[in-house]
Formats: structure tokens, C-alpha cells, sequence
């Protein structure tokens, strides 16, 4: 589904991807976990579209198709979503409205018409009673005054409507306590199929507990230095990431 | 600039003529007076401290009509969409300056809702009791105004009185041929303990320029309410100077909304006298503009009593070449202790060739108060926009949520749902984008 070459990316000037393979197949879930400033989120967001970000050398393909000239919107009308590790509140927009206008613009470019309201308001009603969220919720400004983690449940209720292709859940962990967590994944994991694919970006294994990953990837210093299954999680939970450090400075 | 000062000197001997046995009337002596005023003054110019920011000259330079005579007749079906259709109205149509009873729909039942001109000859005691009273007596261009002062709104809400439905006052203009220069004078007393809604537009139907010099007194009187939105969306041939004064007794409540997305030329001076405590007065604006449009917003919020409070908010978002200024004073006396004052302007530009010149002024010789101000100038915020685009929003469509966004909390105190839904709509078409929501 998602197919990274050799990507080589930064910002003013100070390259931060040095060389990214990745590869994501439909169905599964990969984690990339790395320690601090090694480039998670950079790499989630350039997958989105970001376009401060300059890329230098690299290929990126999205089933099948290169997609680094394509605009944010693009790959999101093509099934890319990404769940900001910080949501921006926009106030004077309410959550319906603001969905309301993501489905119909993403319809609309694919050549659909727009959703009745009817439907709209059910599915609204479906997606949010698993994610055990509140009805009053949808009447809110757009993250305006929202916890934290009612905005990274806010994230998995926009992506559970938008049902896209591959997620990119940026740290969607932290800032959730336990229940919150427990529930957001749980949700995660009813909207996984075969279809479908998903990448964790994570600091941490907990997270990987609810949602158990097929591959996961260590991030450092703009590289991905070891890939493994869900075991190498736990051993970094374990151990941290020095040892990694230094078996990538040996390399 | 001398030209229409030649022009307007001698419209006025025209004008006293004219008036055969009205001109010995204390209103005509205030109106002399003015002129005098004006004769002096001069109009303003870049010299002076009001008008730093704003060139009056372009809108001068041209040979406007000064009086003007009902030859247009407009239908009904033709203007609709000036008004809040879809609902109930008293009507105060204006067209080129002369009271359109065709159009209008007025009222002397519990309350008067009629013209100006009417009232000076109906009962010219209740206009000489408030004539001038409330505007600034120095300030040349109200003076002109003043001058001229025939025709326009009067209503007169009586104690107790609610006004069961909003008011609309419209001045089109319809020449073809000739520019021309309206000024349209309005008076508005809310009594005691009485409410009125009230939405006044300008809208020229023709490509020739247009300068309307509008100036309003309202009277508030003790407990009344009032709510007056003025919605500044002509078309880019039309200039509007706009002074507009009022008075605020003890626990008045006023609410005044300036929307400015049209217009060549805008310039509102706004001033809020309080003269009895307890008083709430709340101004918001929005403004939205783009090439080669200018507003100009002076506002003054004068405190002279204590226990009054003023809540001020102007949005403005400016494209292209426009430029936009906001002045706002706050004046808070000696003795106008527990004031509340506060003033927000904030500001976006979405180009390198719009300007904003923006100052808020707030003098405070009182020391028991709670006053602020802020004012911002920014650009549109990137991430905020890159988020709605990962969501499958377009740049333009995310670009004017944004905006929207930004703007919106300026229609805070729109009570008028139908004047709310036409601004949303003005909004988003100014913005360029067809939102499928009620924003």
C-alpha cells in the first residue's frame, strides 16, 4: 500500500530523513518507535504532505501510484489520514460542520455526491458511541477548550468517519490515561480490516499492548536502524533505546 | 477637494431658497451653524491627527450631484435580496435621498417608525429637542451633514416599547448619468425601558461613484435597549463616510455591529457618549476587504460616569491591496471609577500588499477600573490550515474556514437570525468559497 525509497527529507536547510526504507501492506500494523528528535513525526507528516518539509532524494508511492507531488488533500481524498500528536483548536467551527465538510470535499473529489444528512448524522452517532464519546461533543468548536485527551479521541472519531486506507496515528497515546487509551484503541482496532493499514507512531510500548503491531521499526537519527515484530517493542521497553544507540553507531 | 467646498457653498444657498418659511426654524439655525462649521474647516485632511491614515482626496474629486430628485422608480422584486427577506420588516427605503413610501412599510402605532423629514413638519419639537445634540459639533464632514440635514430615518420607540419586529433602513442611489453625493440624516430615540432592533445598509445601483455622508444620532434613554447593525457591503464604485453618535443613559444597553466587505471607500466614526450609570455598550465589527477597498474605523467609547462597562471587538481579514485602519478610543474621566473597558483588534493579512494601521487609544484617569486592549496582525496560520487539508479539505475552501473562523466571533451579538444567516452568506462569498454549512 505504502511504499518508501531511500527518502532524504528536511526543513531550512537541516536534513532530518536520511535514507528511509519502508514498505506497509494492506492489513497490517507497523509501529515506529525511536527516541526524541529522531524524525517520527517528521516522517508522519511528510507521508500527509506537509509541504515546509523539502525532500531531496526519495520515492513514495501510495498503492502503486508516486504521490510526493500531490497536495495534503490529495492524499487524504486518496485514504491517507494523519492523527496530529498536537490537534489544532479551531474555535467558531463546530466538529459536525468541520466533518461534515471533510466527507462532502472528499466525495466530491471522488466524483460521489454529497452525504445525505440523514446518514451523515448516523454514522456520526455509530462512530461515536464506540468511541463512548458524548453527543454534546459534535455541537463543540473544533478541539477549542477540548482535554487532551478529548482531542486525540476527537482524531479517532475524524478517522473512523473518514474511514481512510492507512492512518497514521502520531503519538495518539500520550496525553490518554488508561480508560482513555483502552477505549481509543479498542476503537482503532474495530476499524482494522484487511483493507486497511495502520502506523503507530509511539514513544512507548503501552500503547502496542491494545494495539498489537505486525512490525515494528526503531527511528534514529533520521534512519530506521532495526525493524523487527512486536517482541523488539517489548525489548525496548525493557531496555531503553541506548542499546540501539550504540549497536547504530557501531554499524 | 475646493471644487465640491465651492460646490457645496453654493448648494446651500440653493438649498435655503428653497425652504421659503422653514429657514427662520431653531433646526435651520443649527443648520447654518454647521455650516459655518464646514465653511471654516474645510474637509479633513492627511494634516490632521483623525485622518492620518485615510486620503480623503480620491473620493472628493469628483463632480457629485448634490441635490437629487425621485426620477428612478425601483420595483420591489428587483431590490429584494438588499433586504432580510424572509422575514417580517418595517421598512425606511430611501431612494437618491427621497423617502420611497412605495417601499417602505412605517408605523406611528405604539412607536413611530417614518422619516425624518416628516417628523420636522409633524412635530418639529421632538427634532429640535434632540437635532444635533449628540454629534460631534467640530467635526466638518457631520457638519456638512448637519447642513444639509433633511431627509431619513426617524423612529422613536415609546416608553415600554418593544418594536415587535427589526427595522430596516436602506438608501439606494440609481443615477445613471451623474455622480452623486446623499446625505442621509438619521434620528433614533429609544425611550425608556424600550427596545428596537435596527439594520441600515447603502446600496448604489449604479456604476457612477456615489458618496453617501450619512450621520445618525441615537438616544438611548435609561433602560431602553437597543441593537443596530449596519452592513457595509456596496459596490466598489461607492463611497460611505458614516458618523454615527450616541447617547447612553443610566443602565441603556446598546449593541452597535459594523460588517464592512464592500465599498471603495469606508469610513466610520463611531462615538458612544455614556451619561448614566450602569450602562452596557457593546461594538463589534467585522471586516473583510481586498483590492484596492479601504475602511477606516474610528471609534471612541467616552467614560465619563462611573459603573459603566464597554466591550469592544473588530475582526479584519485584508487581501489584495486593501488597507484597513482602526482607531479606538477609550476615553475613561476622573471620576468614572469601576469602569470596565476592554478593546480587542485583530487582524490578518493574506497579502504582502494589504496594510493595516491599527491603534488603539485608551486614556485612563481613573484608578478603580478594569480596562485592556490588544490588538494583533498576523497571517494565516499554516499548520491550522495543513491540518484541514489532511482531512481532505481543499487549500481555498480550508483557507476561508480559517478565516471564517477567525472572523465569526465578530457576529457575536447579531441577535437577527435571518441578519446572521445573510452575513454568513456575505462572508463566504467574500471569502470565495460555497461552504455547505451554516457557518
Amino acid at each position: 500500500m505504502l511504499k518508501i525509497n531511500n527518502l532524504h527529507a528536511g526543513i531550512d536547510g537541516t536534513e532530518i530523513l536520511k535514507g528511509i526504507n519502508l514498505e506497509v501492506k494492506a492489513g497490517e500494523v507497523h509501529a515506529i518507535m525511536g527516541p526524541n528528535g529522531s524524525g517520527k513525526s517528521t516522517l508522519s507528516a511528510i507521508i500527509a504532505g506537509r509541504e515546509e518539509y523539502e525532500v531531496s532524494q526519495g520515492r513514495m508511492d501510495f498503492e502503486g501510484e508516486d504521490i510526493m507531488d500531490l497536495a495534503p488533500e490529495e492524499r487524504a481524498h486518496k485514504g491517507i489520514f494523519l492523527s496530529f500528536q498536537y490537534p489544532i483548536e479551531i474555535p467558531g467551527v463546530t466538529v459536525t460542520n468541520f466533518l461534515k465538510t471533510a466527507i462532502n470535499e472528499t466525495r466530491k473529489a471522488q466524483g460521489m455526491d454529497p452525504m445525505p444528512a440523514n446518514e451523515m448524522l448516523k454514522k456520526m452517532r455509530d462512530k461515536m458511541s464506540l468511541l463512548e464519546m458524548d453527543k454534546g461533543f459534535l455541537s463543540r468548536s473544533l478541539n477549542d477548550g477540548f482535554s487532551g485527551g478529548e482531542k486525540k479521541r476527537n482524531e479517532i472519531f475524524q478517522m473512523a468517519m473518514l474511514e481512510p486506507k492507512l492512518a497514521i496515528l502520531d503519538e495518539t497515546d500520550s496525553g490518554l490515561d488508561i480508560d482513555a487509551l483502552r477505549v481509543v484503541a479498542n476503537g482503532v482496532n474495530k476499524l482494522r480490516n484487511k483493507d486497511n493499514a495502520v502506523i503507530l507512531i509511539t514513544h512507548y510500548q503501552r500503547l502496542l499492548d491494545y494495539i498489537v503491531p505486525d512490525v515494528v521499526h526503531v527511528l534514529h537519527k533520521g534512519k530506521i536502524v532495526k525493524s523487527g515484530d512486536k517482541n523488539l517493542a517489548l525489548k525496548l521497553e525493557e531496555k531503553g533505546y541506548d542499546w540501539l544507540k550504540e549497536e547504530a553507531s557501531t554499524l | 477637494m475646493d471644487q465640491l467646498k465651492d460646490k457645496l457653498e453654493s448648494s446651500f444657498i440653493i438649498f435655503e431658497n428653497e425652504l421659503n418659511g422653514q429657514a427662520k426654524t431653531p433646526i435651520h439655525k443649527v443648520r447654518q451653524k454647521a455650516f459655518k462649521t464646514f465653511e471654516e474647516k474645510g474637509f479633513p485632511t492627511k494634516r490632521d491627527e483623525e485622518w492620518k491614515y485615510t486620503n480623503l482626496k480620491p473620493i472628493l474629486k469628483h463632480d457629485y450631484r448634490i441635490f437629487q430628485r425621485s426620477e428612478n422608480v425601483i420595483d420591489f422584486k428587483d431590490v429584494k435580496k438588499f433586504f432580510l427577506s424572509d422575514m417580517d420588516t418595517y421598512k425606511l427605503v430611501f431612494v437618491d435621498g427621497i423617502f420611497s413610501s412605495w417601499l417602505s412599510e412605517t408605523t406611528h402605532d405604539r412607536f413611530d417608525i417614518c422619516t425624518f423629514n416628516s417628523m420636522m413638519s409633524k412635530a418639529p419639537e421632538v427634532v429640535e429637542e434632540y437635532f444635533n445634540k449628540a454629534l460631534p459639533s467640530e467635526e466638518s464632514l457631520a457638519a456638512i451633514n448637519t447642513a444639509f440635514a433633511r431627509e431619513g430615518a426617524f423612529i422613536r420607540v415609546k416608553k415600554g416599547q418593544t418594536v415587535d419586529k427589526p427595522v430596516e433602513i436602506i438608501f439606494f442611489t440609481t443615477r445613471q448619468d451623474k455622480e452623486v453625493m446623499i446625505q442621509p440624516r438619521n434620528l433614533i430615540i429609544v425611550e425608556e425601558n424600550a427596545e428596537v432592533q435596527i439594520v441600515e445598509r447603502h446600496q448604489s445601483l449604479s456604476e457612477f461613484p456615489v458618496l453617501t455622508n450619512s450621520a445618525t444620532e441615537i438616544f438611548a434613554q435609561k433602560s431602553s435597549r437597543l441593537f443596530y447593525y449596519k452592513v457595509q457591503n456596496d459596490n466598489l464604485d461607492a463611497s460611505l463616510i458614516d458618523t454615527t453618535s450616541v447617547v447612553q443613559q443610566e443602565r441603556s444597553n446598546v449593541s452597535i455591529g459594523t460588517f464592512s466587505f464592500g465599498n471603495k471607500f469606508v469610513r466610520n466614526n463611531l462615538d458612544i457618549f455614556l451619561k448614566g450609570e450602569h450602562t452596557e455598550t457593546h461594538l463589534d465589527g467585522i471586516t473583510i476587504i481586498g483590492d484596492g477597498q479601504l475602511v477606516d474605523h474610528h471609534t471612541l467609547v467616552d467614560h465619563k460616569i462611573p459603573n459603566c462597562s464597554s466591550n469592544e471587538l473588530y475582526k479584519g481579514i485584508y487581501d489584495g491591496s486593501a488597507h484597513g485602519v482602526f482607531n479606538g478610543k477609550v476615553m475613561v474621566h476622573p471620576h468614572a471609577q469601576k469602569t470596565n473597558a476592554f478593546q480587542e483588534n485583530n487582524n490578518i493579512l493574506l497579502t504582502d500588499k494589504a496594510s493595516i494601521d491599527t491603534k488603539p487609544q485608551l486614556e485612563i484617569y481613573a484608578d478603580d477600573v478594569q480596562c485592556s486592549h490588544g490588538c494583533t496582525i498576523g497571517q494565516l496560520d499554516e499548520e491550522a490550515l495543513f491540518y484541514l487539508q489532511s482531512r481532505g479539505i481543499p487549500e481555498k475552501e480550508g483557507t476561508a474556514l480559517l478565516l471564517y473562523a477567525f472572523a465569526n466571533d465578530g457576529l457575536r451579538n447579531v441577535k437577527i437570525q435571518e441578519l446572521r444567516k445573510k452575513l454568513n452568506k456575505q462572508i463566504a462569498q467574500k471569502l470565495g468559497v460555497n461552504l455547505d454549512f451554516e457557518l
